[in-house]
């Protein structure tokens, strides 16, 4: 009841609901408890912290890995390099960072459809994806792609001829995979900018294909 | 699951500071990834016997529990001390006017 008792102790403004600073849920002050402590041993700089919330949040995402794959629709050889052995590739482009230690590139043809999940946890290639999003790291998904995929990428909308293969790949902390989704028809002689609109989040990690913009995606 | 739905990178402002924590703690050094990786698994696989979690807050709450016990594991803190300094958090909030910043005292 701590609340109660300050309301009656402050003057209460009008124009405010809250005459003290709004409470954080426990969680928050939990991770700010341990800030406070890490921060006091000297092991972490707050700023640093800003700058990596910055950086998920405004700098890296699923447009890295666009780039990379409209690049591989564009330029065969540049395709070829990236298959062999995506890490030098990629860090050519400056695309290289954490948790991007080892990328594999796996590509969608006219037989195989892949699909990527992480059993263990969440690991996702950052460097190019981002954060992944809320169902990659569910119960649901992370349980089920591997069981029946067919029927997952059914709930994404998602509908593959019987005699395609899929093939998920579990990623690990040591090993992330990028799915170079395949090229819409219609897009011949497009450049990479124009490539790069094709290309979702989803059909890199497998759960969506590419499509033109203008038929919607 | 609500297949192509665009959503916020960080669902809440704690998710980030969590994320960003752990991220930073490991680029210093503290841990190695791999490390973290399996004790998160464990935490997530652990949890996620009662009910299946959905990503989203669970999956961070998730996230805490393993850093701190990793933490603690580690030797760098230890239960006590987290609940002593979350308390004094809880007291700052509870005790500073609105609109001005939130700071600890002496603890």
């Amino acid at each position: 009841m701590g609340c109660l008792r300050i309301i009656r102790r402050m003057p209460h403004d009008a124009h405010d609901d809250h005459p003290h600073s709004l409470l954080p849920p426990d969680p928050a002050l939990r991770v700010r408890a341990l800030e406070t402590i890490l921060t006091g041993k000297g092991l972490i700089d707050p700023a640093a912290l800003d700058a990596i919330i910055d950086t998920y949040q405004h700098r890296i995402g699923p447009q890295n890995g666009a780039r990379v794959v409209a690049r591989a629709w564009a330029d065969p050889a540049f395709r070829a390099r990236l298959l062999a052995d995506a890490d030098p590739v990629i860090a050519e482009m400056g695309l290289y960072g954490r948790q991007g230690e080892h990328i594999v590139a796996v590509e969608n043809t006219d037989t195989v459809h892949n699909i990527v999940v992480c059993t263990l946890c969440s690991c996702y290639p950052w460097p190019l994806l981002g954060i992944p999003p809320g169902w990659y790291k569910s119960d649901a998904y992370r349980a089920r792609v591997v069981r029946e995929p067919r029927k997952v990428l059914a709930d994404f909308g998602l509908t593959l001829p019987q005699d395609m293969a899929v093939r998920v790949w579990d990623s690990t902390a040591e090993v992330r995979y990028l799915v170079i989704p395949m090229r819409p028809a219609g897009t011949e002689g497009w450049d990479e900018e124009a490539l790069m609109r094709c290309v979702t989040r989803d059909s890199m990690i497998g759960t969506g294909v590419a499509a033109r913009p203008e038929a919607g995606s | 699951m609500r297949p192509g739905e665009t959503e916020p990178v960080f669902g809440e402002p704690w998710h980030a500071q969590l994320f960003a924590l752990t991220v930073h703690l490991n680029e210093a050094g503290v841990f190695v990834w791999g490390d973290w990786a399996e004790r998160f698994g464990a935490t997530l696989a652990r949890h996620g016997l009662a009910r299946d979690l959905d990503g989203g807050d669970d999956y961070y709450t998730a996230w805490l529990e393993t850093l701190e016990a990793f933490l603690i594991e580690l030797g760098l803190t230890d239960a006590d001390r987290v609940g002593q300094i979350r308390a004094a958090w809880e007291d700052a909030y509870l005790t500073t006017p609105h609109g001005a910043p939130v700071k600890l005292g002496q603890v």
